[in-house]
């Protein structure tokens, strides 16, 4: 190990999207063959990082970066990831970019693949070259080696149990001759334990070998068992830098939720120690990505429950299991009626409202006015803002008291909107979001599930939004169970919170806990 | 001095351009290319009064079709290309109502009456056809719309007409191509309260009759339900957040469109004083189609407006053409132009479907 110019030196790096700060003065060293653990909370930006270094098209089309990234002592600056690749830069992404037909050879070689000179060639150019098989299973041979786990270099991919394509695509950035740093974004996240130890070890292969190795992992235990140092960031800031043998999981995980700043003053009550109001027993939902495995929780009646958990865990799939918007089993029971699953109609009509987390796609009409997008579900389901006509046989929309209704929600939640008229998708992402609110305050709701409410909006409606909730709450003795990805958020507003991990409920804590506990249950069951 | 004067300049060409937006370079175009033909019609010795009448007229067989367009945007079926489905269903009615025995009025009236009952069931058969390909219901619904034809084109000659108004001379079965209906149903609306001013001739019942249906359209959208198909046509996964059964709103647009296609035919029809049978329908869905997206209408938003403005637009071009070219050249180019601009159109308002907020 080289000590005179680290591989990679990363200086002073910043990057905003669209004014919004997402990384603030990074500074990271990493010499040759060392291995970095990059440990943050979601949205800490750890991915925007990476994407800065592997010369990702979108960081160039959201206006470039700040600072400089330093490869062997030399700035560079890379346009694509051919020129990261070139400079010996690999990265394996979470999801799979492999070819199913394929064999694993074939797809570890691709478009690098050792040729044999063919007639045809000399006079169509090397296109026409034939594939040098031999040379090509001998090469996929010593990456798979290199590796140190050993994977059927013939099997095609679509035979492959997941961890083997994991293992595959390890062994492409391994083939490659120039190979210095290779990015491992969440490779054990599909693997079985078994699998995970065998990865660990052959990135203790690779360090051997002088690769440098930057693995990105929520498996705490994996950092400390294989990086020579670690480095957590929260909300775009590299909060600590340490070598991994001077620390220890609740120290990380304090880095990695708690905040710097001392906590703004928050009118914590005690949690209403009252009768649930809702009971949901071995709840699953088939929600790609956020996959509810076994959930069962008890809500209590006026309460604020929050729901937390890295993503992926399930937290998001609750609500929209419940709601119907996704296959679901399971036993849900409000006021002690049975709420049937998959039928978003009968959710609302015993007066359930959801406000998605997903606002453009589900929570908001984009080319309607905001009348419409304010009014529409209580019209729905309630029959409100309706004049029967005709002695009751036409419902004719009302639209007077449509906008009137609307008034009064941009009055109350502070919308910046030019009139009731405008067009949903006009308005910036923090006023959607009190649009989706108001939407599901005109339903006057008993219970009411809120999904990431702040994803995505500045400070100001942050606080404004999370505000709105509580008064709805405390004003109207309405029960909201608030999903999000930010603890700090959930312990600003809720009575208590349970975190999700691993598609079940790993503990309910009340929100006065200090951080580091609800870190620890986030951690406890990942997979 | 001169900054000023460029920088004024420029916002008037900024506001032009924005004007030009919002309005549409195709519809635009066809907008000026109608007013000069206004312009240049006299001088080729065309009547203007007589042109204004024919604009009027074609204007009134041809509205209720494009009307029809209008419950599949809103719920996000898209343009209906399969319109042959439902005049299908009207030529049904038309034909069943002659052969058995009703005249004048009231054979239009029954046609109606008879061609209901054909409107919803084909109209379900295709709205459960298009629940099961969403995404890909314009595509779908052409091919619908031509096996539909083709399938007719059989059934005209097999099933057992006998009257001889329609059927063949020499066989006594099956019906003919085309046949005139001055003894049922011809101008039966167009006739109603006519208004004639020297040359200008003002078929008032056939344009009532379109406004009857236009204000149900209107009001419709204003229910609760029209409410609904608006917003499934928006955005699906809303309205199914909100409890809507998508599935079921689909439909329903999909049977009003077809139904109005049925009475639209039927309407061109008692204008046009023929019903024409077999591949005729083919060409009705087309015409109907560019209409009401030179109306100003887009794949997933339309209104009666469109609906008015396209119509005039597109029948004025096709009518008055014909006669100022003949006119000035001594050639008609009408047909060609016709195609060109009603195909130009349908792809126009295709490439720009991606323009929709998602």
């Amino acid at each position: 190990m080289s000590s005179q110019t680290p591989l990679l030196e990363l200086k002073n790096i910043k990057k905003d999207f669209f004014g919004n700060q997402v990384l603030e003065d990074i500074n990271l060293t990493l010499d040759e063959g060392e291995v970095l653990g990059l440990v943050g909370e979601n949205g800490a930006g750890k991915s925007t990082l990476m994407k800065i270094l592997f010369g990702m098209n979108v960081i160039r089309e959201t206006g470039g970066y700040g600072g400089d990234v330093v490869l062997n002592g030399q700035v560079v600056h890379f346009n694509s990831p051919f020129d990261a690749l070139e400079a010996g830069i690999g990265m394996v992404h979470q999801e799979f970019s492999l070819i199913p037909g394929f064999t694993a050879t074939e797809n570890i070689l691709l478009n690098r693949e050792p040729q044999k000179k063919s007639v045809l060639a000399e006079v169509f150019g090397d296109r026409l070259n034939t594939l040098d098989r031999k040379d090509m299973d001998a090469r996929s041979e010593d990456a798979i080696e290199r590796m140190g786990v050993h994977i059927e270099g013939s099997m095609s991919i679509s035979d492959m149990p997941v961890g083997h394509k994991q293992f595959t695509e390890i062994a492409r950035e391994l083939s490659k001759e120039q190979l210095k740093l290779l990015i491992l974004d969440e490779p054990t996240a599909v693997l079985t334990e078994q699998e995970a130890l065998a990865l660990l070890e052959s990135i203790r292969g690779m360090s051997k070998r002088g690769i440098s190795v930057i693995f990105i992992t929520h498996r705490l235990q994996e950092i400390l068992d294989v990086c020579n140092k670690v480095a957590i960031m929260r909300d775009g800031v590299l909060v600590q830098e340490v070598p991994a043998s001077q620390t220890s999981i609740p120290e990380l995980t304090r880095w990695m939720v708690g905040r710097s700043v001392a906590n703004a003053a928050v009118d914590r009550r005690e949690p209403p120690a009252t009768e649930p109001i809702m009971s949901i027993r071995k709840l699953w939902v088939d929600m790609p990505g956020e996959t509810v495995r076994n959930v069962n929780l008890d809500v209590r009646r006026g309460e604020i429950l929050g729901i937390g958990g890295l993503a992926g865990q399930g937290k998001l799939g609750i609500p929209n299991g419940v709601m119907g918007l996704y296959q679901a089993g399971g036993k849900v029971t409000f006021e002690g009626q049975d709420i049937p699953l998959n039928a978003p109609r009968k959710c609302l009509d015993a007066s359930l409202a959801f406000v998605s987390e997903d606002r453009r796609g589900v929570g908001l009409l984009l080319d309607e006015s905001l009348e419409w997008n304010v009014s529409f579900p209580a019209m729905q389901i309630h029959g409100e803002f309706l004049k029967p006509l005709l002695g009751g046989l036409v419902k004719w929309r009302d639209d007077k008291a449509i906008r009137e209704t609307t008034d009064r929600y941009i009055d109350e939640l502070k919308i910046k909107c030019t009139s009731s008229k405008q067009k949903a998708k006009e308005l910036s992402g923090g006023n959607q979001q009190k649009i989706c609110l108001a939407k599901a305050f005109a339903l006057k709701p008993k219970f009411l599930f809120v999904s990431e409410p702040t994803r995505g909006i500045d400070v100001g409606a942050k606080a404004l939004v999370l505000e709105a909730l509580k008064k709805f709450n405390r004003d109207n003795g309405i029960t909201i169970v608030m999903i999000s990805s930010e603890l700090e958020e959930l312990r600003q507003i809720c009575d208590r919170i349970a975190i999700v991990s691993g598609g079940r409920i790993a503990g309910i804590l009340p929100a006065s806990q200090p951080s580091e506990e609800f870190g620890a249950l986030m951690v406890s069951s990942v997979v | 001095m001169t900054e000023y004067v460029n920088e004024s300049s420029r916002t008037t060409m900024d506001k032009i351009r924005a004007v030009m937006k919002e309005f549409g370079l195709p519809r635009l175009i066809i907008t000026a290319f109608l007013l000069l033909m206004c312009i240049i019609a006299p001088f080729t010795g065309a009547n203007f009064w007589t042109q204004i009448t024919n604009v009027v007229n074609r204007f009134s067989w041809n509205a209720v079709l494009v009307l029809a367009m209008v419950p599949m945007v809103h719920s996000g079926c898209g343009l209906n290309f399969g319109l042959p489905v439902g005049i299908i269903a009207g030529l049904l009615g038309a034909t069943l109502s002659i052969e058995w025995g009703f005249t004048g009025p009231m054979s239009f009236f029954m046609a109606i009456v008879i061609a209901t009952p054909f409107a919803l069931i084909f109209g379900l058969a295709y709205g459960w056809l298009l629940n099961k390909i969403k995404g890909g219901e314009m595509m779908i619904a052409t091919y619908v719309g031509f096996s539909m034809v083709s399938f007719f084109c059989m059934m005209w000659l097999i099933l057992p007409y006998k009257k001889p108004d329609m059927a063949w001379g020499f066989e006594g079965t099956g019906l003919r191509t085309t046949f005139p209906i001055d003894k049922y149903y011809g101008g039966v609306l167009s006739n109603f309260l006519k208004i004639q001013i020297g040359k200008l001739v003002i078929p008032t019942g056939a344009l009532l009759f379109f406004a009857l249906l236009a204000v149900l359209m209107w009001a419709f959208l204003h229910t609760k339900t029209g409410t609904a198909m608006t917003a499934v046509g928006s955005n699906p996964t809303f309205a199914t957040a909100a409890g809507i059964n998508v599935d079921k709103i689909r439909m329903l647009s999909v049977v009003m469109s077809t139904w109005l296609a049925a009475v639209g035919i039927l309407v061109y029809e008692q204008g046009f004083g023929f019903v024409q049978l077999y591949n005729a329908p083919f060409n009705m869905a087309l015409p109907a189609v560019s209409a009401i997206l030179i109306g100003g209408a887009t794949a997933n938003k339309a209104s009666i407006t469109n609906v008015i403005i396209g119509t005039i637009l597109f029948q004025g071009m096709v009518t008055m053409t014909p006669t100022v070219m003949n006119g000035l050249i001594n050639l008609d180019i009408s047909e060609v132009l016709r195609v060109v601009v009603s195909n130009g159109m349908i792809l126009y308002a295709l490439t720009r479907k991606s323009e929709v907020t998602r």
